[in-house]
């Protein structure tokens, strides 16, 4: 483990560009913390913190100068690696000819290195690696996208209103799947970042910052500081038994009374950082009879998600909830082998009705035991 | 080539015309389009017309007087296909407030010789009218919207036009949640997406200009807003827009006003 003044995250931002790198990570727009590119440690949100609640996210001032003193943002890590909408193909007929050309690059790829990605977005990373990298079809674009991260870890130093990633086993120390991890202590006097390498490439770049060797009582603050936020999650979510809890609550009255609240709006699936549903979408040009396939992210809560022949499956907004919650929280873990949540909470945040998934599911369990007892 | 191209006809009800004038506002790609078929009837464009049968009639505006009633299954018989345009053809428009009203009190109002007035009690859509292929909602259209509903009947295959929430284009274009990062009223996951998402993306709530999208929950988003300092009022105002007589937004402004007349 070392230690880097708040001046060596300069060097560090400085560092991945000249490697490189486009550098995201979080900076204020439009009242929230989003990620962007980063020119300097100036584009953070320095002092700023997040206050949320169920369909509510309001920002503050700390009343200190720390660099990510917030939690999770409405944007997540899946913007960049499976975008909400990209071009899969261009087909362009010859001139005057019967055949045609055909272009399948994927123009917005980059070599991104991502500063700031929380303990639960590197699970949500991991989590679609299994989905877009490991069954039997490879996708190209999360492919390419994906392979030359560097992903530069921050340890959450506090949780938020709507976490529960130490219920999912998620956080808020990141454990593996980074380049990079950084603890941030803000003192009375002091303010360091504790740093600790995870791949040969961030032992690279680490050695070539102005680091030193941290000390035990460095480490033990970094320690203290993170299990404090553990202890503080804002929500906490029973897994023990869920999935079958589940799997036979088919007929469960909760559905239909969180259907009377539920929007089916789609917000809860396009923040989340694991879904990963997309339709496809081909378009035709009048002018040069070129066509094109655009894939764009799709959301169980729409009717046409589940349009067979003749209609749509789940025309009830219960039956779409019970597929995206069941999903989730039950079917998943046989699907990819982890549940498909890593607690961030942006789905109980960013719901603009604020449905609280964690409350679903202990109502849920509730009246399961209640008719199972 | 000497395939026929096929006709297109433009008719216009009572409207402002601004879904029409987004076919003009195709610019670049209105030449493409005149190559693929014939502009047959337009009197917004031109005062040259042939005759029909056509192949696609563009329909904007609402029925409001008893001439209109008329003129449109004349409109219907001769077009292969129809396709209504814009919030007054789909859902009656602005000018559907009359339809919560008494239409005679207004029009006592309006005009100094009302007996010269021949208009319906109601404003409404075409579908209400005549048999309808398609409906592209907007106040007004999206360009782009239109141009996809063209090409595609052109190449026959399906558009796509979802008729999911403004909230999946909030999210595709990065935008901030307007009701969860300020509690600004939006109608957005209640409304169709089409327009981009450009009031929340300019920091303000979505107006509904497109009309309710599919299975819409107004009355969640209704509570919700009240519970939150919204005034009935304000939410009756804010679903009598320009689709105030689309069925989500009437029933929702109606339950509203019946709630303020119970409780005040």
């Amino acid at each position: 483990m070392e230690t880097l003044d708040r001046s060596g995250i300069d060097a560090l931002l400085t560092a991945l560009r000249e490697r490189g790198f486009t550098v995201l990570g979080p900076t204020v727009r439009d009242r929230a913390i989003v990620y962007d590119e980063l020119r300097s440690t100036a584009d953070l949100p320095v002092g700023v913190t997040d206050e949320q609640a169920a369909g509510s996210y309001r920002l503050t001032h700390r009343g200190d100068d720390a660099l990510f003193g917030y939690t999770v943002g409405p944007h997540s890590w899946k913007r960049w690696l499976h975008p909400p909408l990209v071009r899969l193909l261009r087909i362009t007929p010859e001139e005057g000819g019967q055949g045609f050309t055909a272009d399948s690059s994927d123009p917005g790829a980059r070599r991104w290195a991502f500063v700031g990605v929380r303990a639960c977005e590197l699970a949500a990373i991991g989590i679609q690696d299994r989905v877009f990298l490991d069954g039997p079809a490879v996708d190209p674009v999360y492919d390419a996208r994906r392979r030359g991260v560097f992903v530069v870890a921050v340890n959450c130093a506090q949780a938020g209103g709507t976490c529960f990633c130490a219920s999912m086993d998620a956080g808020p120390r990141a454990r593996e799947g980074f380049d990079l991890a950084l603890t941030e202590v803000v003192d009375d006097d002091r303010h360091y970042f504790l740093v600790e390498d995870g791949s040969p490439e961030g032992r690279e770049v680490l050695a070539a910052l102005p680091s030193r060797l941290a000390t035990a009582d460095e480490v033990k603050t970094a320690d203290r500081i993170l299990e404090s936020a553990a202890s503080s999650m804002g929500r906490s979510l029973e897994m023990d038994g869920l999935p079958e809890i589940l799997g036979r609550g088919y007929d469960s009255p909760r559905w239909e009374k969180v259907a009377t609240r539920c929007l089916s709006c789609t917000n809860c699936t396009m923040v989340c950082p694991t879904c990963f549903c997309s339709t496809v979408e081909d378009v035709n040009d009048l002018a040069d009879g070129a066509a094109e396939r655009w894939r764009r992210w799709d959301s169980c809560f729409t009717t046409e998600f589940s349009y067979l022949h003749g209609g749509s499956v789940r025309t009830s907004v219960s039956s779409r909830y019970r597929q995206w919650l069941t999903h989730k929280l039950g079917t998943w873990i046989e699907q990819f082998g982890s549940p498909g949540c890593v607690g961030c909470g942006r789905c109980i945040t960013w719901c603009p009705v604020g449905i609280d998934l964690t409350e679903e599911a202990a109502a849920l369990r509730e009246s399961d035991r209640a008719l199972h007892a | 080539m000497s395939e026929r191209k096929p006709k297109l006809a433009v008719w216009k009800f009572a409207s402002c015309d601004g879904c029409q004038l987004s076919l003009l506002n195709c610019e670049d790609e209105l030449l493409a389009l005149t190559g693929k078929i014939e502009i047959a009837y337009f009197l917004e464009a031109s005062r040259a017309t042939v005759e029909g049968p056509y192949d696609l009639s563009l329909v904007e505006g609402s029925i409001t007087t008893p001439h209109d009633e008329e003129r449109i299954h004349e409109i219907r018989r001769s077009s292969r296909f129809l396709m209504t345009i814009g919030a007054c053809a789909t859902a009656g428009g602005i000018q559907a407030l009359r339809n919560f009203a008494d239409v005679r009190e207004y029009t006592s109002i309006v005009y100094a010789s009302p007996q010269y007035i021949s208009t319906l009690n109601k404003s409404t859509p075409i579908s209400d009218h005549v048999w309808v292929d398609f409906e592209l909602r907007g106040c007004p259209i999206s360009k782009d919207q239109l141009l996809e509903v063209i090409t595609a009947y052109l190449h026959e295959r399906k558009p796509a036009i979802p008729k999911h929430s403004v909230c999946v284009e909030c999210k595709t274009a990065g935008n901030v949640c307007v009701m969860v990062s300020h509690g600004t009223a939006c109608l957005g996951p209640v409304t169709q997406a089409g327009c981009g998402a450009l009031c929340p993306a300019y920091d303000r709530g979505c107006f509904g200009c497109f009309g309710p999208k599919e299975t819409p929950n107004t009355i969640s988003l209704s509570a919700w807003l009240q519970e939150r300092g919204s005034e009935r009022r304000e939410l009756i105002r804010s679903f009598r827009n320009f689709n105030a007589y689309a069925t989500a937004f009437r029933k929702e402004s109606e339950a509203l006003e019946r709630a303020e007349a119970t409780h005040g």
